[in-house]
């Protein structure tokens, strides 16, 4: 569990001190199926519905296939498509991680450790950042990355990307590394360490948590981001999944059960990824919020 | 995924324990600075700062984005905004997603979260179902919700057959598009809400309660009259989050309706990127820019102003 929130999974939390009774407990049961049965039958039909032809699809879109079309997905995962847009994402969002934690944790620890004339206005320069969305500022940026010969390269994503998320970061990181208690700052100097020794071999090797949060909250928003690549990216080659998957129903537009089968492909790696890593998903992703 | 936090503490008080860093840090404090610094500053200007200023300056000309901008307009983008019918559908919009958020996602989520905290088997997979929505992608989301909405393939299509009616094409009617976007903006972002208020239950001393039960109080009055006094902050926190998410939301809406029919489904994001993007309007666009900055900047401190003043 990170340092950051709250224990959200502890399964023991009880609100009230005193067991349920029966009745309430079948109230409360069938209450927490049918919200639980809203939000899986649109996926799981989904899923199922990319095994049916549309003709079954048609009359038949809650039950299971009359037929299983396992080519519906298997002709995609063969394509060289799929592989590509999952790559272009995977690529996209692991350099987005990469320059958000270095860049961030290197002026948080400033932040953190170092006092200088203006340093607190600086901080809160970087914390304006929280308060507007990149799609404010959209047309000016697209006309930046194009000045700078970006257009059309993952580096044009992945650029305004990572300096949209340096504010969340940089303040998460700079509360964390404060947080750190001030005698190893102290034993450190006094073994005449310097800051560069003493953020490498010190914090950073104790800050795991918070490189996990920060790291999973950039690469959840990387990895699912629509409109800068929408606005930045030209050749459908370099194209991560959303925007494929925005094509591909371009493409197959009435075909529902091959748009149904690519989504579930396109959005599995997601779900096996969070059930996997739950713990530290929703912690992750909930840590920015509850700081 | 929200980009946006609830602005956090937007001035930073200087606390005591710096005096640490003064006092040992004294020798080699600039190479630090100096290296550790700048890339973060740079790019963040470079990508953030400056676009927003240039975005003021753009929105005083009518400009297609090539060349430098020379014709310059004055106010007439703004005036065009506030004329366009399309753009007062979206601030209308904005308004109704906030509002269902706050009458109907967050008490749901609050009651949830009361549910899935208490000593249940299979609390935990209940957690994890309803916030399952939030971790998926907004373009599938909106993709999947299409074909569920689809009038001749979709769910609601088989539903309809099912009770002999005919099908209805929601997301093709004007009246009745946006409610569906509604429904499908709740079933995404519901868990999240409950995330929220069941760390914020977590957070409430147990023994308080107690003394309730020691009290006779029922679990209706202990929740009126104990547990929400104690969520007001997560209440608070959990409306701004759905302010800030009405305020981008784009992603879900484009593969659902693309802000159509007729407009009825724009929000300011959707209205910037079909009025101003798609036809490279960049004056347009960029002044469209600047009233959603002015929304999103004015809306975060009077909220954390009147609001979150105590949190």
């Amino acid at each position: 569990m990170t340092d950051t929130a709250p224990p959200i999974n502890a399964a023991s939390a009880p609100t009230s001190g005193r067991s349920l009774g029966v009745r309430t407990k079948t109230y409360l049961y069938a209450a927490l199926l049918i919200v639980a049965a809203v939000v899986l039958v649109p996926l799981i039909t989904t899923a199922l519905g990319g095994f049916k032809t549309l003709g079954d699809l048609r009359g038949n879109a809650f039950g299971l296939p009359q037929t299983w079309m396992v080519s519906n997905y298997t002709d995609i995962l063969v394509s060289q498509r799929y592989w590509l847009q999952m790559g272009n994402s995977l690529l996209i969002a692991g350099l987005t991680v990469f320059l958000v934690l270095t860049l961030a944790a290197m002026a948080a620890f400033v932040f953190a450790h170092v006092r200088f004339f203006g340093s607190e206005h600086l901080l809160n320069y970087f914390l304006i950042g929280l308060m507007f969305p990149a799609a404010t500022a959209i047309l000016p940026l697209f006309i930046r990355i194009r000045d700078l010969g970006l257009l059309d390269t993952y580096w044009g994503v992945v650029l305004p990307q990572t300096a949209f998320g340096l504010g969340m970061s940089i303040l998460l990181f700079r509360n964390y590394f404060r947080g750190m208690p001030s005698e190893l700052f102290d034993a450190a100097f006094v073994d005449g360490a310097g800051y560069f020794r003493f953020f490498w071999h010190i914090t950073l090797p104790l800050s795991r948590p918070i490189i996990a949060t920060v790291g999973i909250i950039s690469f959840v928003g990387s990895w699912n981001s629509y409109i800068l690549p929408l606005i930045m990216l030209n050749s459908e080659s370099k194209y991560p999944w959303p925007l494929g998957i925005m094509v591909y129903r371009g493409e197959f537009s009435t075909d529902w059960q091959l748009i149904l089968a690519f989504i579930t492909l396109t959005i599995t790696p997601t779900i096996v990824v969070f059930f996997a890593a739950q713990k530290h998903i929703i912690a992750g992703l909930t840590a920015g919020a509850v700081k | 995924m929200s980009q946006i936090a609830p602005a956090p503490s937007l001035s930073v008080p200087a606390s005591p324990t710096r005096t640490r860093a003064r006092r040992s840090g004294a020798r080699g404090k600039w190479p630090v600075i100096i290296l550790f610094l700048p890339p973060a500053l740079v790019l963040f200007t470079l990508f953030v700062i400056l676009p927003m200023g240039e975005a003021a300056w753009y929105s005083f000309f009518n400009w297609n984005g090539y060349g430098l901008p020379t014709q310059w307009v004055g106010w007439k983008n703004y005036e065009l905004i506030f004329r366009q019918g399309a753009f007062r559908n979206a601030l209308v919009n904005n308004g109704l997603i906030i509002v269902a958020s706050i009458c109907i996602q967050i008490p749901l989520a609050l009651w949830l979260a009361t549910m899935v905290t208490k000593h249940i088997k299979g609390a935990l997979v209940f957690r994890l179902i309803f916030f399952l929505p939030y971790v998926l992608a907004d373009v599938a989301a909106g993709m999947i919700w299409r074909f569920v909405y689809d009038g001749e393939f979709g769910l609601v299509a088989n539903i309809a057959k099912f009770f002999g009616q005919a099908s209805p094409f929601w997301l093709a009617d004007k009246d009745v598009a946006f409610y569906a976007v509604l429904a499908v903006i709740v079933w995404k972002y519901f868990g999240f809400h409950m995330m929220l208020f069941i760390a914020g239950l977590q957070a409430i001393d147990k023994s308080v309660l107690e003394a309730a039960d020691i009290d006779g109080a029922t679990g209706w009055q202990k929740f009126m009259k104990v547990t929400l006094p104690l969520l007001g902050s997560t209440v608070r926190l959990s409306v701004f989050f759905a302010v800030v998410g009405s305020l981008q939301l784009f992603d879900m809406i484009m593969p659902l309706t693309g802000g159509g029919p007729s407009n009825s489904t724009q929000t300011l994001v959707t209205f910037l990127y079909s009025f101003g993007v798609m036809r490279m309007q960049v004056g347009f666009g960029s002044a469209v820019g600047v009233v959603l900055f002015v929304i999103c900047v004015s809306l975060a401190f009077s909220y954390k102003r009147i609001f979150m003043r105590n949190d």
